[in-house]
């Protein structure tokens, strides 16, 4: 394990913070009351670094790719892209657009449906106004693994299959150059076998161009598979984060183990409690203690750890690139 | 590639032609509005304006079809086949540009609406409401009556109150489309708001408004038979002012049937082509409905 | 004897532009109180396979073949014993939780409703049973007053395998049970599935894309290619140690996250599953399987025994025997 270890930890320390999120909060407004979406969150997205952004769904992750990609307005803090807040005037808005790219969960929703390949990949140069629009289309739909690309520019997304419709969308996302990809559960809606292939492609991006990723999932085999890094989000904020081998192999934070602990051919399941996590209601105290299986089970008890739990919130945890966890129980062995 | 792109519509308009095929009353419909709608072209190869004057008539007044002329005289002794042939491309030309006024002002106010979230499309909605609530013949009447009567105003009349349902019906379909996945992917690619509505939402909005604008026609020509009658008109022949028409010189009791019976016939025939028409349409063209 | 016996099952559908084959000849037998994994992919037949085990595909199916239920032929059944079957000996829990419930009725009157149709129950003692399987779903008694929308996703899934309880079936079908659901209820589901099968001597057939999952509740599992069975075998031992390229594949797509052969190396499948109405000749896998000979082609594959308990229809496994 730890051979593995070094050489990751190394190169996450030396690599220049590209994508960046500084206490970031996100607020909506939910049925007559405020939720909490994104509620203080620190995370930084290296030069070709992958990030895997784990949660449960109403964890906030989406947003938080959302705010990252200039979708939705942080309600404060910042976004910085290569050190300079993100400003949300609609010209610069469009700049950024070129470098930070979107692909979606279902690539037959992504593409609209009268667009050939073609049309959909050459949507973003468009916009653009790059040149060579037909090189640009053609280079991006082979560096998304279809070849010939002259193949498929006329077909129409329902006469593909789904891998290649989610290789459509990431060529369409390719074909404006961007250094960031974001992508928010790139695979979930694939059959297994494609899955593989397209994260596979996402691994040879970043090795063939350089670029980062922000990959959302709730898959933490997927986190393994590719990402450098994870970050483990809990009602808005980031519980754990650290390189992968760290965290996913010895986790930390109680959350985090109770998630590792229900894959399939985990030996002891950690099943939680208590009521789905609701932004709208945060609990005071660790926002995590109502379904703690380490506080339930009295082991912060016997720690002496229970009463803080319980009523005294934790620090936001800092954009770091080595292992952190926010748990006043684990903080007690360092 | 744009002879390969032109093959692919071809094709595409190939398949909608096969399940169109496939409503037999649609096809109806269009066989009948083919043959009003030639007619109507090439009306003046045979006929001209003179056709409506008392002057030049030389049939008897309330001359029995089959006598001197085949569907009958009216009061003046005009022929009232040449009057119907004539009057055709006055009904037809106000129903088309009517309807086609009322769905570019639906169209762009449905899809801002739609698209603008926020103040602008509630407010817009608001106006469309207030469109929607108001007694539309009456409006067109006092419309036609402050402006005049002349075609254009006809037309403007009918247009300006038609529309709101048309705009319901394309904020809906906007609505629908707007939440698609492809709409956020298109902005993340840096689309502005022109983008988004006119390449995505417009072609996806198409086929319904096609619909619906056909049958748009259909009551834009009732509406303006409606106007006629009641005697706003564009002092030039129509189905509804021949209806007139006979209403004034008391063709009812001159025992003048063919003089109410035939205008009317021909707008009831014409309407109800476009309705099988566009209710065809809808069925091919409507996902929702299949 | 078994529960559940198919034999030659074949399903084909009519559309305008000809017949797609979409289940080819599957063979399969469940013992009563076992659990079977069918595994494949979007297109595969799987779902139409569960279908045709109680008749509920559309009309422009095609069913052939025998599927015995307690020596009993679905397919040759008179409607009325059919709808008897439906009810009281397999009922089939959807993917999708959201549709399967009426949103305006109550769910407790829902999960009753089977009992007081059929004369099972008085509405007194249908009360009492239904209390009776919320409680076994791990939802508290009060909760059958409750709408669907008042109810989360997991919790919805919960009353609708409650609903599959409420007639005592000897058999339940369940279509991608955990598919839209979140890992920890996912986990919360999957323990009660496994809970219920072990403790009511219920038989259960669950179809999923995801071989870890069916591994970890089923005893038995078939994976399922292009309309066939291209492996069967005690779950475990086709998991870890598949003989079929394809069950290798499925195998390998959801890592075991701490192993380090899968960290930063995702494996998948090259090219795209067959189209139905074109299926590759001999072998149908052949144009995406890695390790395809010659004979693949050609090859007329069948089931060949692949150890105890096991069959494969692969060339390499035929060789090897």
């Amino acid at each position: 394990m730890t051979e593995t270890e070094t050489p990751v930890e190394h190169a996450a320390a030396t690599r220049t913070t590209l994508l960046e999120a500084q206490d970031l909060h996100v607020d909506f407004a939910s049925r007559g009351r405020r939720a909490r979406a994104v509620d203080g969150v620190n995370l930084a997205i290296g030069e070709g670094e992958i990030v895997a952004l784990v949660g449960e769904s109403g964890c906030g992750k989406t947003t938080l790719a959302r705010t990252l990609l200039g979708l939705e307005r942080p309600s404060s803090g910042t976004v910085r892209y290569g050190g300079a807040p993100l400003s949300y005037d609609s010209r610069s808005l469009k700049a950024y657009r070129r470098e930070v790219q979107l692909v979606l969960q279902d690539p037959t929703g992504s593409l609209n449906p009268r667009h050939t390949v073609y049309e959909a990949v050459a949507e973003g140069p468009r916009i653009h106004g790059l040149p060579d629009e037909e090189k640009v289309v053609a280079d991006a739909l082979s560096r998304a693994g279809l070849r010939p690309p002259e193949r498929f520019f006329l077909r129409y997304p329902h006469e593909l299959s789904g891998g290649q419709r989610q290789r459509v969308v990431i060529a369409g996302a390719l074909a404006l150059n961007p250094r960031v990809l974001v992508a928010d559960e790139p695979v979930a809606s694939l059959d297994a076998s494609v899955r593989g292939e397209i994260l596979a492609l996402m691994l040879k991006l970043r090795a063939d161009l350089g670029l980062s990723a922000l990959v959302v999932t709730h898959d933490l085999g997927l986190a393994w598979n590719i990402a450098d890094r994870v970050a483990v989000m809990y009602l808005g904020r980031i519980v754990e984060s650290g390189p992968v081998e760290q965290v996913l192999t010895a986790p930390r934070h109680p959350y985090t183990q109770a998630l590792m602990s229900v894959l399939p051919e985990s030996p002891e399941r950690v099943i939680l409690t208590g009521e789905p996590p609701d932004p709208t209601r945060i609990p005071g105290g660790c926002r995590f203690h109502a379904r703690c299986q380490v506080l339930a089970s009295g082991r912060a008890e016997e720690a002496g750890v229970a009463a803080r739990c319980r009523t005294e919130p934790l620090e936001i945890l800092p954009a770091v690139p080595t292992a952190q966890e926010a748990c006043h129980y684990a903080a007690l062995n360092p | 590639m744009t002879t390969v792109a032109w093959a692919r519509r071809k094709m595409a308009f190939g398949r909608f032609w096969t399940t169109f095929r496939r409503q037999p009353a649609g096809v109806v419909g269009l066989g009948i509005l083919v043959v009003a709608v030639v007619l109507a072209l090439i009306a003046p190869l045979f006929i001209d304006d003179s056709v409506t004057s008392v002057v030049s008539d030389t049939g008897k007044s309330f001359g029995a079809p089959g006598t001197d002329s085949a569907l009958g005289n009216d009061e003046s002794g005009r022929s009232i086949l040449e009057l119907i042939w004539w009057g055709s491309r006055t009904s037809l030309l106000i129903g088309f540009l009517a309807a086609a006024l009322a769905m570019v002002i639906g169209t762009v106010i449905g899809i801002a609406s739609g698209h603008f979230r926020g103040w602008i499309g509630a407010a817009l909605m608001r106006v469309t409401d207030w469109f929607l609530v108001l007694p539309s013949l009456v409006t067109a009447l006092v419309l036609a009556a402050i402006l005049g009567g002349s075609m254009t105003t006809i037309i403007v009349a009918i247009g300006v109150t038609a529309w709101p349902s048309t705009a319901r019906l394309i904020r809906a379909q906007t609505l629908a489309v707007e939440a698609r996945p492809y709409i956020e992917r298109s902005k993340a690619l840096g689309a502005g708001h022109w983008h988004v509505m006119t390449k995505h939402v417009l072609p996806n909005v198409a086929p319904l408004l096609l619909a619906s604008t056909t049958l748009e026609v259909a009551s834009a020509i009732v509406t303006e038979s409606t106007l006629a009658f009641l005697g706003v008109s564009s002092n030039k022949t129509s189905w509804g002012t021949m209806l007139r028409g006979s209403y004034d010189w008391n063709a009812a009791s001159n025992g003048a049937w063919w003089y109410i019976v035939i205008p009317g016939l021909c707008i009831v025939a014409v309407v109800m082509a476009f309705t099988l028409v566009g209710r065809a349409l809808e069925a091919v063209l409507n996902p929702r409905l299949r | 004897m078994s529960l559940l016996e198919l034999d030659d099952v074949s399903v084909t559908y009519r559309i305008a532009s000809g017949e797609v084959p979409a289940v080819r000849g599957v063979s399969l037998k469940l013992a009563a109180g076992a659990a079977l994994g069918v595994a494949g992919e979007s297109g595969s037949g799987k779902s139409t396979l569960a279908m045709s085990l109680l008749r509920l595909l559309p009309a422009d199916a095609r069913v052939t073949g025998k599927i015995l239920l307690d020596g009993e032929d679905v397919l040759t059944m008179k409607w009325g014993r059919l709808r008897a079957v439906r009810w009281a000996e397999a009922s089939i829990v959807f993917q999708g939780a959201q549709h399967g419930l009426n949103p305006v009725r109550r769910i407790g009157d829902q999960i009753a409703e089977p009992l007081l149709v059929h004369g099972l129950a008085k509405p007194e003692g249908a009360r009492k049973r239904v209390a009776e399987l919320l409680d076994q779903v791990g939802l508290p008694s009060w909760r059958a007053r409750s709408y669907p929308h008042e109810l989360s996703g997991g919790q919805r899934q919960r009353v609708m395998i409650a609903m599959a309880l409420a007639c005592e079936p000897r058999l339940i079908i369940a279509d991608e049970p955990t598919t839209a659901l979140d890992v920890m209820v996912q986990a919360q589901v999957l323990t009660l599935i496994k809970e219920l099968v072990a403790s009511q001597d219920i038989s259960l057939i669950m179809i999923s894309h995801d071989l870890s999952v069916l591994a970890d509740v089923c005893g038995q599992l078939a994976v399922m290619y292009a309309g066939r069975i291209v492996e069967n075998g005690p779950s475990h031992e086709v998991f870890h140690d598949a003989r079929h390229p394809y069950s290798k594949a499925l195998a390998a797509a959801f890592p075991t996250v701490g192993d380090p052969v899968s960290r930063m190396a995702p494996k998948g499948l090259g090219g795209d599953p067959p189209d139905p109405m074109r299926l590759p000749g001999g072998c149908s896998f052949h144009p995406r399987c890695p390790v395809a000979v010659e004979a693949c082609p050609t090859l007329d594959v069948e089931l060949w025994s692949a150890g105890a308990g096991r069959t494969a229809a692969c060339v390499h496994v035929k060789e090897a025997s």
